[in-house]
């Protein structure tokens, strides 16, 4: 059995039929080949997958497609405008906030969820906002300060 | 752009295809045609299969086969164990990359399913009927080499894989007969999981009409891949090309060739298409190597004045059902030489029982047996400090290798090449604060408050190794690095190289160290690595040695390439070479700077070559194999703060100050970010972490729930902090620093915690140091239950 839905992500309308079981992430991944969100785990706890799902974030894994249907999502591969990188994409390559990069779309889409509900956040908070997206690199030290960066403009 | 890049931090030439999605890792790779295979695997630490059935698997809506052991013992030899250690008595079970008529642990692959898509694969998994009896499984080395313990492999006795010694410097016994003091302690070194962000994949493509195979693989060493896999799957080596694309780190979990990866290959073979594998998260922690697991009963012997005098250890390594591609090495080698620390320690000896477990293959994880030699001496160091009540600082300081700046022998017969070990101290003691950390902790305690420091100071050996040594110690392999450096008419450049990094940076640090060796722009320079068909062979990154080794052979390259620029120019300016100098990209006849020639302009010259000198090749480009004369050996000095609150066992980690030396830094952000995530791994170590079975086997911690891995909200700011002692035999004078970190943190932040806890009585706590645990022993040395 196959359910229609319309999904649009990255401004894009994708009309398909879907399994009912299917995890919106394979949709993004498998079914549209947006390979830029990841998968790291099978139980919701690494955040690689996390898109904005109208704006919000939500970690890809935890969602069907089905349920996707209607809805507006943004990944890693909609994030840069056509003036360029978002700035939290720059502050991520200047402050050294990514090593081997299968963490940092989601750490990236976190930022930008954590940064949206608190646009001045002390790195203490950054710390628990980013609390849900494991990353085994950095040790986290330097995605905190890319989003203080980003937070500040780009000055910091 | 000038040689001044190298030693700065510019932001890496990586990065803009990972933060905007672009990247292609394994799985992230798409042919035509493919088909998706997922393994079956053992529920039982310890079984034998009885039967299979697999005719309701095979009927199953999109699967087009269906393997066990029976489909595949013809065309896939065992998984190889490729580190023979020598003189160790070692006895290799045989690892059937599908088991044969008993599994060892629960994660053994039992049978495979090739199907359409991948939950066609899986659904298929649940269809196959095995006929399973349990055996009694064992899963603690210890418990393992006794007498009585379940037998795994028939033909192997006591489930012992080796016996390996180190004996070193004087006679062990009289050192400790003689001894004013003994100090023992015996350590659990937890099993870790390493959790690469990026689970395994593999994607083979066969073609039978030509019989050549490409492997697409999340490996740190596809050359070793691709000379396995031959042996393994039959396949020439000259047909065989294996990428390691974007890889999302390793850690050590990702230098194994696994039989998941043999499996795969055979499934692309046997059916000619394009076959896929990726594991799940759950499948990686049963199934993908894990580190660690010692369990050390170890002893110092030292003078009343704290000059120690003698180290003897007994080590038991649990080593998982089958011993993975380099695992022997591990706690052996890169462990049992490196007991002599920072120290000179007159006598060392070490007996290391590897031992055959129902658990999941253990094999190097980040520090690779000497996080495992860190924290031994250093806890002993420790323990020998509060015994003769002295400053844990002095002690060390009392026992410091002095300063040298080329050579030093220890007794384990390896010679250091260069170290400040007093400096290292110093200059961290100075940045932390270290007398005010001491009397705030003094204050602390009058209050009842709990406040703790912990040192480790550590020596690492990295930059692995002179080929000739590899050999003398069982490694199946060189431990050479290649570099090929090539100019375009453009004056742009293109460098393959043989080891593969996956997250480290070399991308740029390589370009980095072309800038500084011929004065091109690191914008001009790309790094190419990962593909057996476009690079020269080398041996992989891991035992940080990918900077210290290929990077050396890529300065080398970039040094014959000025050696031949330097006769063009000569001939260009109608000049004798002897009177040609060069700066900063510049070739020029002395005095003449202005009317020099550029690298650009030779390159150009050189690939059109219209005017050559007489006996010079055409084009601009260099091959050069480095064969390191001997290892690099980085060290530092690391402190951690912390407070224990002893109502609840809870330890806030408050501060941690590191001072680490790996040499000049060609990319000091990158350093920092190395230094940062290795502490960070450490410190987990010491935490959160341990991969638990229960009694039969079963994997407790199978998931990112019950694993604790380090969150951001947990850690405090890192401080870091260097010095810079080159290496005297390095081209370039860098050591390695990828590890670093982790070889020391852990014992840092074990014995700050056992510094709090010590108006509280309490001496030692199993790793990691949970609330739970904590509190416990707090219970216990105050005599309540």
């Amino acid at each position: 059995m196959k359910i229609p839905v319309s999904i649009t992500i990255n401004g894009r309308r994708y009309d398909r039929n879907v399994a009912p079981r299917l995890l919106l992430v394979h949709f993004i991944r498998d079914v549209l080949g947006l390979t830029g969100t990841k998968v790291g785990c099978d139980t919701s706890q690494c955040g690689a997958c996390t898109v904005l799902l109208d704006g919000v974030s939500a970690k890809a894994c935890t969602c069907l497609a089905v349920q996707a249907d209607g809805t507006s999502i943004t990944t890693i591969e909609g994030l840069a405008g056509d003036d360029g990188l978002h700035p939290l994409q720059e502050s991520f390559w200047n402050k050294h906030g990514l090593q081997c990069g299968f963490c940092t779309p989601g750490m990236i889409m976190a930022s930008h969820e954590l940064l949206r509900c608190n646009p001045d956040p002390s790195a203490e908070e950054i710390r628990h906002g980013l609390e849900g997206n494991l990353c085994r690199c950095t040790g986290y030290q330097n995605i905190v300060r890319a989003v203080q960066d980003a937070a500040a403009g780009g000055s910091q | 752009m000038s040689a001044s890049t190298f030693g700065s931090g510019i932001r890496r030439r990586e990065d803009p295809r990972l933060i905007t999605g672009s990247a292609a890792y394994t799985d992230d790779i798409v042919l035509p045609g493919t088909l998706h295979a997922a393994m079956l695997r053992s529920p039982y630490a310890h079984a034998r299969i009885n039967g299979i059935d697999t005719s309701a698997a095979s009927e199953a809506s999109g699967v087009v086969a269906v393997y066990t052991h029976a489909d595949t013992v013809d065309e896939i030899a065992p998984a190889p164990c490729a580190w023979l250690l020598p003189n160790s008595g070692l006895t290799i079970a045989e690892y059937h990359c599908v088991a044969k008529d008993t599994v060892r642990y629960v994660g053994d692959i039992v049978a495979v399913v090739v199907a359409e898509s991948c939950s066609q694969a899986y659904d298929a998994l649940d269809l196959i009927d095995v006929d399973y009896e349990p055996l009694d499984a064992v899963i603690a080395p210890k418990a393992a080499a006794a007498e009585d313990a379940p037998q795994l492999h028939d033909e192997i006795k006591g489930n012992q894989a080796f016996h390996w010694t180190v004996t070193g410097g004087g006679d062990i016994d009289e050192a400790f007969g003689a001894a004013d003091v003994v100090v023992k302690e015996t350590i659990v070194q937890q099993r870790l999981i390493p959790n690469a962000m990026e689970p395994r994949a593999a994607l083979a493509r066969y073609v039978q009409a030509t019989g050549e195979l490409t492997l697409w693989n999340t490996t740190q060493n596809p050359h070793i891949v691709r000379f396995l896999c031959s042996l393994v799957n039959g396949v020439p080596e000259d047909k065989l090309r294996v990428i390691a694309p974007e890889v999302g780190g390793g850690f050590g979990s990702k230098i194994a060739v696994y039989p998941a990866d043999f499996i795969t290959v055979f499934c692309s073979k046997k059916l000619g298409v394009p076959v896929k594998w990726v594991e799940t998260r759950s499948e990686n922690y049963q199934a993908t190597t894990h580190g660690r697991d010692h369990v050390q009963e170890i002893e110092m012997a030292a003078t009343s004045d704290g000059r120690i005098t003698g180290l003897r250890a007994t080590v038991h390594a649990g080593m998982g059902a089958y011993l993975s591609t380099a695992a022997p090495g591990i706690p052996t080698i890169l462990h049992g030489l490196m007991l002599s620390g920072v120290y000179d320690i007159p006598a060392i000896h070490e007996d290391v029982y590897g031992i055959y477990t129902n658990t999941t293959p253990v094999e190097a994880y980040r520090g690779a047996g000497r996080p495992e030699a860190t924290f031994m001496v250093e806890r002993l160091v420790d323990l020998l400090a509060s015994r003769l009540g002295l400053d844990p600082a002095e002690v060390r300081r009392r026992n410091f290798i002095p300063k040298f700046d080329d050579g030093h022998d220890v007794v384990t017969g390896l010679t250091y090449d260069s170290g400040d070990y007093d400096g290292a101290l110093t200059k961290l003691l100075g940045k932390a604060g270290y007398e005010g950390l001491r009397a705030e902790q003094a204050a602390a305690r009058e209050k009842g408050r709990h406040i703790g420091l912990g040192l480790s100071t550590y020596v690492e050996i990295c930059g692995l190794g002179p080929s000739q040594v590899a050999g003398a110690i069982g490694f199946q392999g060189g431990l050479w690095e290649s570099a090929i450096l090539r100019f375009h008419p453009s004056g742009k450049v293109n460098v393959m190289i043989g080891a593969s990094p996956h997250g480290q940076g070399e991308e740029t640090t390589f370009a980095q160290i072309v800038a500084g060796e011929l004065g091109v722009s690191p914008e001009d320079v790309k790094v190419i690595h990962g593909d057996t068909e476009s690079t020269p062979m080398g041996w992989g990154t891991y035992g940080s040695r990918t900077t210290a080794v290929g990077g050396a052979a890529l300065a080398l390259a970039a040094r014959k390439i000025r050696d031949k620029a330097k006769i063009i120019a000569a001939h260009l300016l109608e000049a004798a070479v002897e009177d040609m100098e060069y700066e900063d990209g510049n070739f020029f006849v002395k005095g003449s700077p202005d009317t020099g020639k550029t690298i650009q302009d030779i390159a150009l010259m050189a690939n059109v070559a219209w005017n050559m000198p007489e006996g010079v090749e055409a084009g601009l480009e260099a091959t050069s194999f480095y064969d390191p004369p001997n290892f690099v050996f980085p060290y530092g000095a690391h402190l951690a703060v912390v407070e224990v609150d002893s109502e609840t066992g809870n330890v806030e980690l408050k501060r941690y100050i590191a001072v680490d030396d790996c040499g000049p830094q060609i990319n000091p952000v990158i350093v920092e970010g190395q230094v940062h995530g290795g502490i960070v791994q450490g410190i987990g170590q010491a935490m959160w972490e341990e991969g638990v079975y229960d009694e039969d086997g079963q994997l407790l911690t199978g998931t990112m729930l019950d694993y604790a891995l380090p969150r951001a909200d947990r850690l405090p700011d890192i401080e870091v902090h260097s010095t810079v002692t080159p290496s005297p035999h390095h081209p370039l004078g860098v050591k390695g620093i990828g590890e670093a970190g982790t070889i020391a943190s852990t014992a840092a932040v074990y014995n700050a915690v056992i510094d709090a806890l010590q108006p509280l009585g309490v001496a030692s706590v199993n790793m990691p140091l949970t609330p739970e645990r904590v509190w416990r022993s707090i219970q216990e040395s105050q005599g309540r239950n």
